[in-house]
């Protein structure tokens, strides 16, 4: 089967190729699966090449391979890439992103809030994003037990703070997040 | 793209060989008055007390020192004034009078004592920290590159400092103000890929810096301390040339920003951020018509427009932009609006597309009218069509840069050799390129080799891993050796897919004149680092990640790392062993071994080794994820 052709010479650059792809995927299968789903070409026969190289019609659906994405690669800076991933995700209503900030870090993060089922589990990625613990969160008292307060801003600016309203409603009018820090936390019910 | 002033670009114009540690051990030649040539009589003490042989010819010496310093402002090349700083100890003193602008491409490699003792009359300083692949998140954030020590140093010894442009260094709003503070005549702040500030800062800076010219953010991360900096600037007229913030990711006031816009009648470039709309570009664009650089902003309303809505004529004030040359901007781009610039196209030399999702046909009409342009920045939404389109009229062509709209691996692009062909047939200047891609062919490769000799700069990534020329399925060999072979004046290199041992040793035997070297995922075996470590004569920054080099291929290069400004190898094949013999046969390197956060103290592999020339051996502020060895 004519794989990545990489791969054929003696150098045997497969062994060394630095993937993260699941073991057992191999590049080969997936293009014989482009090559299956392009009704505009006949299926190939056995020892026919299947992937047309570089003179395909790009009217095929491409399924690009679920690689894992390697740190820093390919080399675009953070905010260049940030810019397009949030209008593409703006456009096809994926998702809502919004900003997370921590005092003291020195860049921001963004989290889809679709991607949780409730409080515990954002505040606990939160946790792991910054790697920082919060405390335990009451009614009366807050975040009670660290110096991080997780807050956010509301559609009417205002900056509250994160589990006094329903998921739900949270979801509808959170903005962006702040977990703040120290001192400044004081009076939005840290507990401290 | 005249982002970066001369001295910030990568291709610096300093070849300097190792001045900087001889500097160390330079001093008691023999002064006579006639200059003799130094090398035969250096010692290891650096003292700038007089010897004994000066005292009985003290009139005239004297006399030549003046005249030395008069001939010696003069010479602004860092080269030849290092090569004079050599001569005997009086040229010495001479230059080390004169020189007004300092420039140190790697912060560590000297401290900031060192260097305000011997420079006492600095107006400039050009300072750069972090290594380049630091932008990529490939090490942990709080490396270093802090700009405190050296603020603090200026602030006591350079009173009269009108200039400060920091690349890749970490600014806290503390060191801020108190450069805002210690400068009575402060100029120009440039800050290029620099973090750790927010808008507190920039209001002091605002506030305090009175006889400020230049305020430019480029590329660097603001935090939103939500603080109106701009409304900081002084009342009254400000001398205010510069104003670049289209980095700042906060919104901005902008009836402040229009106040002052108004009151800057010497302003010539100005570069909004996204939060200023295409109704307030007009505004700001009646008021200073004068502008030679113009970053737009959004490039689009701020609200929804109805069909009815009255707008700005945007044409007219583009039409009476006379002086424009450099547009960019756009970076949240309605197509429809950018007819309104096709009266300037006719004047541009640079025009920064790279935050516009546009495609051929909405690039077409514009980029045929722009006969002149030499910097041209776009997103590969334009496709191969529009890169033919580029080809067809940009014939003064000197740099292109190319991006992805999607920075993902995948098997096909909207750009590709057909697009990097057409440019080389189409733009024969071309001097400086940088080319992302999915795929690429070795003969689209070859072809600019031929057609643009002039290239000082080729910088290709094909974004698949290991990707082979994907019409012969060969390694992408032949083109990069092409490209070294051909490309006579090539200072800068970034080479990328499928690349065998071969490519290096092309590399190694043609690229004579190489300075820059980025590689990632690329070789075979340890014999790809030798050969540009043993033929490559100019080599001075080396960047390599993810490639099968190992304690061996780092040895092969110890006759040369003295000459580098540094080596960074990450997920590579390196010990700690390996990098703690070079560590013992280099003492004036300083040797980091990085861990990326999870990874053990003590473990044997050495994730990241960054490693650089330095005066002054370990630095102090080391974070816990650094070793030094």
């Amino acid at each position: 089967m004519e794989g990545g052709v990489a791969y054929e010479n003696d150098l045997n650059l497969k062994a060394t190729e630095l993937r993260l792809g699941l073991p057992g995927t191999d590049e080969s299968e997936q293009q014989s699966l482009i090559c299956v789903r392009n009704s505009k070409r006949p299926l190939p026969d056995a020892g026919n090449e299947c992937l047309p190289k570089g003179k395909s019609d790009a009217q095929h659906q491409t399924i690009p391979a679920a690689k894992a994405q390697i740190v820093g690669w390919p080399p675009i800076r953070s905010y260049r890439k940030n810019s397009f991933q949030q209008k593409k995700d703006e456009a096809e209503g994926h998702g809502i992103y919004v900003k997370v900030s921590m005092d003291g870090a020195p860049y921001l993060r963004k989290i889809d809030l679709k991607g949780y089922k409730g409080y515990p589990e954002l505040l606990k990625a939160s946790e792991n994003m910054f790697k920082f613990t919060i405390g335990e969160y009451s009614e009366r008292e807050g975040y009670k037990g660290s110096e991080y307060v997780p807050t956010y801003e509301d559609k009417d600016g205002d900056w509250m703070l994160v589990g006094d309203v329903p998921w739900d409603m949270f979801m509808g009018s959170c903005k962006r997040l702040r977990i703040m820090k120290g001192s400044e936390a004081r009076g939005l019910g840290c507990g401290v | 793209m005249t982002h970066y002033r001369s001295e910030m670009s990568e291709d610096d114009d300093d070849r300097s060989p190792p001045l900087d540690l001889r500097c160390a051990a330079i001093t008691t030649v023999e002064s006579s008055p006639s200059t003799s040539s130094s090398t035969a009589n250096k010692t290891r003490n650096c003292t700038s007390g007089s010897g004994p042989a000066e005292f009985q010819v003290a009139y005239p010496d004297q006399v030549l020192e003046n005249v030395l310093e008069n001939v010696l402002c003069f010479l602004t090349s860092r080269r030849d004034r290092s090569a004079a700083s050599l001569v005997c100890r009086s040229w010495f003193r001479a230059e080390a009078y004169t020189r007004s602008e300092l420039v140190i491409g790697n912060c560590y490699a000297v401290s900031p004592g060192r260097a305000t003792d011997r420079y006492k009359r600095v107006k400039s300083v050009v300072l750069k920290g972090k290594p380049r692949f630091a932008d990529f998140n490939l090490m942990p954030p709080n490396w270093g590159a802090h700009f405190a020590p050296w603020v603090l140093a200026m602030a006591k010894a350079y009173p009269g400092l009108e200039k400060v442009c920091l690349k890749r260094m970490s600014v806290t709003d503390d060191d801020l103000a108190l450069l805002a503070g210690s400068f009575p005549g402060f100029k120009e702040l440039v800050l290029v890929c620099c973090d750790g500030f927010g808008t507190s800062g920039l209001a002091v800076v605002a506030s305090k810096c009175r006889t400020l010219r230049v305020l430019d953010l480029i590329e660097s991360e603001v935090t939103d301390d939500e603080v109106d900096w701009i409304s900081y600037f002084p009342e009254g007229e400000s001398s205010l040339e510069s104003l670049i913030f289209d980095c700042v990711e906060c919104p901005i006031n902008f009836d402040a920003l229009e106040g002052l816009v108004a009151r800057s009648p010497l302003l010539k470039k100005l570069r909004l951020n996204r939060h200023v709309s295409i109704g307030q570009l007009h505004r700001l664009m009646v008021r200073a018509p004068r502008l030679t650089h113009l970053g737009t902003g959004s490039f689009s309303p701020s609200d929804v427009v109805a069909q009815n809505d009255q707008e700005p004529d945007y044409v007219s004030a583009f039409t009476a932009a006379k002086a424009l040359v450099c547009l960019s901007g756009f970076r949240e781009i309605i197509p429809d609006y950018l007819p309104a610039i096709y009266p300037v196209c006719a004047n541009l030399t640079s025009l920064n597309f790279s935050y516009a999702n546009i495609n051929a046909e909405q690039l077409k009409p514009i980029i045929s009218r722009c006969h002149k342009l030499q910097n041209f920045w776009v997103l590969d939404s334009i496709c191969d069509e529009g890169l033919q389109a580029v080809a067809t009229t940009c014939k003064e062509l000197r740099e292109l840069r190319v991006f992805p709209i999607n920075a993902r691996e995948d098997t096909e692009g909207p750009v590709s050799e057909v697009g990097l062909q057409a440019i080389s047939e189409g733009c024969r200047k071309l001097q400086s390129i940088l080319y992302f891609c999915q795929r690429m062919t070795n003969a689209a490769v070859i072809a600019m080799s031929k057609n643009c000799p002039d290239l000082l700069v080729f910088r290709l990534c094909i974004m698949g891993r290991h990707r082979p020329d994907h019409v012969t399925d060969q390694p992408m060999d032949e083109g990069f050796g092409a490209i070294v072979m051909n490309c006579k004046k090539l200072t800068r290199l970034a080479i990328s897919g499928l690349l065998t041992d071969r490519a290096f040793s092309y590399i190694g035997q043609y690229g004579k004149l190489v300075r820059t070297l980025s590689v990632a995922f690329a070789g075979d075996s340890d014999m790809g680092l030798r050969y540009v470590l043993e033929g490559c004569p100019r080599l001075q920054k080396l960047e390599i990640r993810d490639s099968p080099f190992g304690d061996v291929a780092l040895c092969s290069g110890l006759h040369h790392y003295y000459n580098m400004r540094f080596l960074w190898m990450s997920s590579c094949r390196l010990t700690r062993q390996g990098c703690e013999e070079i560590a013992r046969a280099m003492p004036r390197m300083v040797v980091e071994v990085i861990r990326s956060e999870d990874e053990e103290e003590m473990d044997d592999n050495v994730g990241i080794l960054y490693m650089y020339r330095s005066l002054e051996g370990a630095r102090d502020d080391v974070p816990r994820f650094v070793t030094i060895l």
